[in-house]
């Protein structure tokens, strides 16, 4: 806790096979802020994140979370580390043979010993917090890809994790849904202080809820600061991506 | 000749390494039995996948082949051995080889593929990342329940098998060949051993563990998409299929020699 920096990226390598995804990144996750990570796509964003919970390990070069380098972290410190993450993935990622009730309260059923009217409380809080009340009982191929989204991002925040991740939290949402989800981003940074990782190609979003933003462009981060220095620095990259013309 | 030394020693090297992984993995899959009690909804819904699910289709099976090694011993040995041998040869043979293998490569088919198939689904759509990102170990959660449940409900349903095939086999040998009951009880008291039921079961243990490890194994390490599970589920069945048939040899020497 007492590092500076909440989650920190050095010289960070990491290729597949041939193709060599970061390129020696570096940035910066300050405390308590919500960071967002602009990019197109398949630039590694969600490698990016996956370093964060240790799914990836970096090839090259140190991941710092929580003042924890990953690459040494031992396992029980991991598991740890792991239950004050949050993480929403891209895909959703819902367990397909449970129900959005189950889904939500597996967390709590296997770290907590909240009882079971608790956990029904708590899974209804989060479901509700994202327009999702009611579909406790449904199985998440009965739910749309947005309503997979939202109930993903009810199960990452039902642990009242420290950190959350949000790996494209808007993608497939409605205007008024995706102002929904930027409000609830932006309510759990105020209320409970967490430190956020918000990726996305939503610009309006970004521009919402940022207090600091990173552009990744060829395995490294080309600019990154709070979200109004990054727009009067005229960076040519960033104007680019901006007018959707990086290419 | 330089491109097939280079070949084999590619294909050699990848050899070990997953031999290796699957080291690895076994290794995790015991150190993740000291959280079994946070594991126990698991294994029980696996153990009742695994064994009640099974049920039928082992039943149906174990008969047909009781039925048939009753009239392949009686026509091997009618020459030779009066016939209350009979009873006793078969159930011999039932215990000691046919229900172990038998069972351990339907289950293969049956439980190996579903399992790698269904793990092998849960990790191309992050599934498995979402639980590790969870705190919770895919291991512990997903493979050890499976594997525990192979270990403990194959040796019941191979159980099960013994009794069906014992039974079919007699009524087989009543109907068609005329052999008394009496007959085939004397020779089954004669000749039957407590240790050969144990020798069936240490090898069915073994199989029902190594099936649904090589199940899980596989659909633990799937890439890319729906053909990868289908890879996945191919390699699982083959591979432990032909570990079953290999093993019960070394098995059968270890123990009856
Ligand atoms: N497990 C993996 N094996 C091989 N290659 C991978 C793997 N994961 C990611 N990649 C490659 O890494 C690159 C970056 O992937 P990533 O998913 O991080 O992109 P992204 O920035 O999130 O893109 P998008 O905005 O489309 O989600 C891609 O080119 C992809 O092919
Ligand atoms: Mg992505």
């Amino acid at each position: 806790m007492a590092t500076e920096t909440a989650i920190e990226f050095v010289e960070v390598f990491k290729s597949f096979d041939a193709q060599s995804v970061l390129k020696g990144l570096d940035l910066r996750i300050p405390w308590s802020e919500i960071t967002t990570i602009l990019g197109p796509s398949g630039c590694g964003k969600s490698v990016t994140l996956k370093h964060v919970i240790g799914i990836e390990r970096a090839d090259v070069g140190k991941v710092v979370v929580a003042g924890y380098d990953m690459a040494r972290i031992r396992h029980g410190e991991l598991i740890e580390l792991r239950k004050r993450i949050g993480v929403l993935f891209q895909s959703s990622a819902l367990f397909d043979s449970m129900t959005v009730k189950e889904n939500v309260a597996f967390g709590l059923r296997m770290h907590t010993r909240m009882s079971e009217e608790e956990i029904a409380e708590r899974v209804h809080v989060c479901l509700d917090a994202v327009r999702l009340a009611g579909t406790e009982a449904k199985m998440p191929v009965e739910l749309s890809g947005g309503m997979r989204k939202r109930a993903a991002l009810a199960r990452a925040i039902a642990m009242e994790p420290d950190f959350i991740l949000y790996d494209e939290p808007t993608t497939g949402l409605d205007p008024n849904t995706s102002s929904v989800v930027g409000d609830y981003i932006l309510k759990l940074q105020s209320e409970l202080n967490v430190t956020s990782v918000v990726v996305t190609h939503d610009m309006p979003l970004a521009r919402r809820v940022s207090d600091r933003v990173a552009l990744l462009y060829d395995g490294k981060a080309v600019v990154q600061g709070a979200m109004e220095d990054v727009e009067a620095a005229n960076n040519e990259v960033f104007e680019l991506f901006v007018q959707g013309r990086l290419g | 000749m330089g491109k097939l030394f280079a070949f084999l020693g590619g294909q050699l090297a990848a050899f070990f390494i997953q031999v290796f992984q699957m080291f690895c993995y076994g290794v995790r899959c015991v150190t993740e039995m000291r959280h079994l009690y946070l594991y126990r909804h698991q294994i029980i819904e696996q153990c009742y996948a695994v064994g009640v699910s099974s049920l039928p289709l082992v039943c149906l099976i174990s008969a047909f082949s009781g039925m048939a090694i009753a009239i392949q011993t009686a026509y091997q040995m009618e020459e030779y051995v009066p016939d209350y041998m009979v009873g006793a040869l078969m159930v011999r043979s039932v215990i000691l080889v046919l229900s172990p293998i038998l069972l351990g490569l339907v289950l293969s088919g049956r439980v190996g593929a579903g399992v790698a198939s269904e793990l092998g689904t849960m990790k191309v759509s992050e599934q498995v990342d979402a639980l590790a990102s969870m705190a919770v170990d895919p291991v512990g959660y997903l493979m050890l329940p499976r594997m525990l449940a192979g270990a403990i409900m194959v040796p019941i349903l191979v159980i099960y098998s013994f009794l069906v095939a014992i039974i079919c086999g007699f009524a087989m040998s009543m109907i068609k060949m005329a052999i008394t009951p009496t007959e085939l009880v004397k020779g089954m008291k004669l000749y039957f051993e407590v240790y050969d039921v144990f020798v069936g079961l240490v090898k069915s243990v073994v199989y029902g563990g190594l099936l649904t490890f090589m199940g899980s194994y596989k659909g633990l390490c799937t890439a890319g998409g729906a053909q990868g599970v289908g890879r996945a589920a191919t390699a699982a069945v083959v591979i432990s299929s032909a570990l079953v048939l290999i093993l019960d040899y070394f098995l059968t020497h270890a123990l009856l020699y």
